[in-house]
């Protein structure tokens, strides 16, 4: 468990992890990365009900990567949390390696596969229904991309969370505003996202800075206080985040960088880390 | 005449299963009368879960459901349930491998009139493409009753379709089966018939129907498509000239290939001969008259065999 506190400081550290990763392997998904990061290390770190000794734990909460690419940001805080041990990392998209390029539940700590968007919420309407029938406390979290609502079974899921009262899912959605086209609201209007989530029957916590450790927590204890409902987290937060030649920059979506590039990263991360 | 449909014995089946089992969970999309499990709902509503008109939602509901140690049972028409919410099966059951049985109601062309739309005739193809998805298409209400038990206790995802209308029984409640296997439910020496579903029947009067003249025909019941009773397949066809495969499928992918397949790459001299229905949109009728019209009632496959032998 880390505080708040310590998490303004290991975000930096988590960064670089990931770039470690993308460089090394020469692939990966940089910007959403860096953009839903902060919302998975206060979730592992953090906030929920999950460690490494109690994986099968019927009462644990229950993550889910809906936003699948950005698993080398997962691979790092799972990682952080005692999941994934230094060699597990290092074979990362090597031939054979457990540790794929979309989350695979084959590996300690990831409950679902995911990678084929507009799963996560889904499942996790079951994963909340199933607690609930069962009596249990576990809660469910899904981090979606803001590009993934297009797929409709996001709003299926939304429909039958709100149909069920299922207070005990929050789902965060990583509003960044790029996605691998470019600008959401030209490839397909997001617009008015928190009166859609209202119309669905659900408990709408915005948070202007969705790359903000504290603002995450305090959203999560929102969501957790709410009854009767499900609750849903629109983080606006920056493709790219930490990185400022990458930010809010489409064309880091799944861009890997040079090794210029990845030294002047390095150098920015280490700089805001000491400034922390 | 029995006027019991098979999908009368899931839910007899599944409502002994949930007296006494609480993990037990039946998800329907809008879809308990057709799928006949309006009792369960009625007699368990804690263990009974609607999803509305949203089949792809409906298996992934059921497949989070079994994350959390459910045995999910999702029943919805065939021909929705295996191709509209073929991406959640892929991913969120086969792939994460959960433990959801897949209940795939009036299948084939059991919906008749109501057109193409309704009918499941890819089915077969389409759910054993999928590594770790196991095809049922048990024949009679016995042999139903008897996989849903076995369901109801096993821990890995599979696929059945049922029919939606009551069949003539094959079996009765002594029958024996196992789990993946297949069962030889006439010997013949000239001819193999390898059916599933409801075609085993005709199939069986058609055999009997050869042996009345001579032509000795064994059937084979094929419950479990997937995976494949290559042994006794292998067993019944060493001796015969002829095998013939009938379903009520595309001509593509299903049991037919999967038999021909095995028996060109181990058999190799043997003929196969596969009975389904066509690549086209089928004639409207009910299930009865579209058998009779493709050669797929007991008197068609007769004909058949007869011409090929």
């Amino acid at each position: 468990m880390y505080s708040i506190e310590q998490l303004r400081k290991k975000r930096f550290e988590l960064r670089k992890c990931v770039l470690d990763l993308v460089y090394t392997a020469k692939t990966g998904h940089i910007g959403g990365d860096m953009s839903s990061i902060d919302m998975m290390a206060v979730l592992y770190l953090n906030y929920m009900n999950v460690s490494p000794e109690k994986v099968d734990d019927p009462d644990r909460d229950y993550f889910i990567l809906s936003k699948g690419h950005s698993v080398e940001a997962y691979y790092a805080v799972l990682h952080e949390a005692g999941f994934l041990t230094d060699e597990q990392l290092k074979s990362f998209s090597q031939f054979g390696s457990e540790l794929t390029g979309h989350p695979n539940n084959k590996l300690s700590g990831i409950e679902m596969n995911s990678g084929s968007l507009g799963h996560g919420l889904p499942v996790a309407v079951g994963i909340s229904l199933a607690n609930k029938m069962s009596g249990r406390p576990g809660r469910s979290y899904v981090i979606i991309g803001d590009g993934e609502l297009a797929e409709g079974s996001n709003w299926e899921a939304a429909m039958a969370a709100s149909n069920y009262g299922l207070d005990n899912l929050c789902a965060l959605i990583d509003r960044n505003g790029l996605q691998i086209s470019g600008d959401t609201e030209s490839v397909m209007k997001q617009e008015n996202l928190r009166r859609r989530w209202e119309a669905f029957g659900w408990n709408v916590i915005e948070i202007d800075d969705g790359n903000d450790v504290g603002k995450i927590a305090d959203a999560l204890d929102k969501a957790s206080g709410e009854k009767n409902r499900p609750s849903v987290i629109i983080a606006h937060t920056v493709k790219g985040c930490g990185i400022p030649f990458m930010e809010n920059r489409a064309q880091w979506h799944h861009k890997v960088p040079s090794k210029e590039e990845y030294e002047l990263a390095i150098q920015c991360l280490r700089e805001q880390m000491e400034r922390v | 005449m029995n006027k019991i449909a098979n999908r009368q014995a899931v839910c007899e089946a599944l409502m002994q299963a949930a007296e006494k089992d609480e993990n037990i969970v039946v998800l329907c999309s809008d879809s308990r009368g057709s799928a006949s499990l309006t009792p369960f709902a009625e007699k368990y509503p804690r263990q009974f879960v609607e999803t509305g008109i949203a089949e792809q939602n409906l298996v992934s509901i059921a497949a989070g459901m079994a994350k959390c140690g459910k045995r999910s049972f999702a029943a919805s028409p065939a021909s929705f349930l295996s191709t509209r919410s073929y991406e959640q099966i892929k991913v969120d059951v086969a792939y994460s491998h959960m433990n959801v049985k897949l209940i795939g109601i009036s299948g084939g062309v059991s919906y008749g009139a109501l057109g193409m739309t309704h009918h499941s005739l890819q089915d077969i193809a389409a759910i054993s493409a999928i590594p770790g998805m196991r095809v049922y298409l048990p024949s009679d209400r016995f042999q139903t009753k008897w996989l849903f038990d076995e369901l109801c206790r096993d821990n890995e995802p599979a696929y059945i379709r049922i029919g939606r209308n009551p069949v003539e029984d094959i079996y009765d409640e002594k029958s024996e089966f196992d789990i993946n296997k297949a069962k030889l439910v006439k010997t013949g020496d000239d001819v193999l018939i390898v059916a599933c579903g409801e075609l085993v029947r005709p199939a069986l009067d058609a055999a009997f129907k050869l042996e009345t003249e001579g032509v000795s025909a064994g059937v084979i019941d094929m419950y479990c498509v997937k995976p494949m009773d290559t042994e006794l397949l292998e067993s019944a066809a060493e001796k015969v000239k002829l095998v013939v495969t009938a379903e009520e499928h595309s001509p593509f992918g299903g049991l037919g290939a999967m038999v021909g397949r095995y028996i060109a790459e181990n058999m190799p001299g043997k003929r196969v001969v596969n009975f389904s229905l066509p690549d086209e949109p089928v004639i409207t009728g009910t299930s009865k008259e579209v058998f009779g019209f493709y050669g797929l009632d007991a008197e068609g496959m007769y004909r058949r065999i007869q011409k090929l032998i």
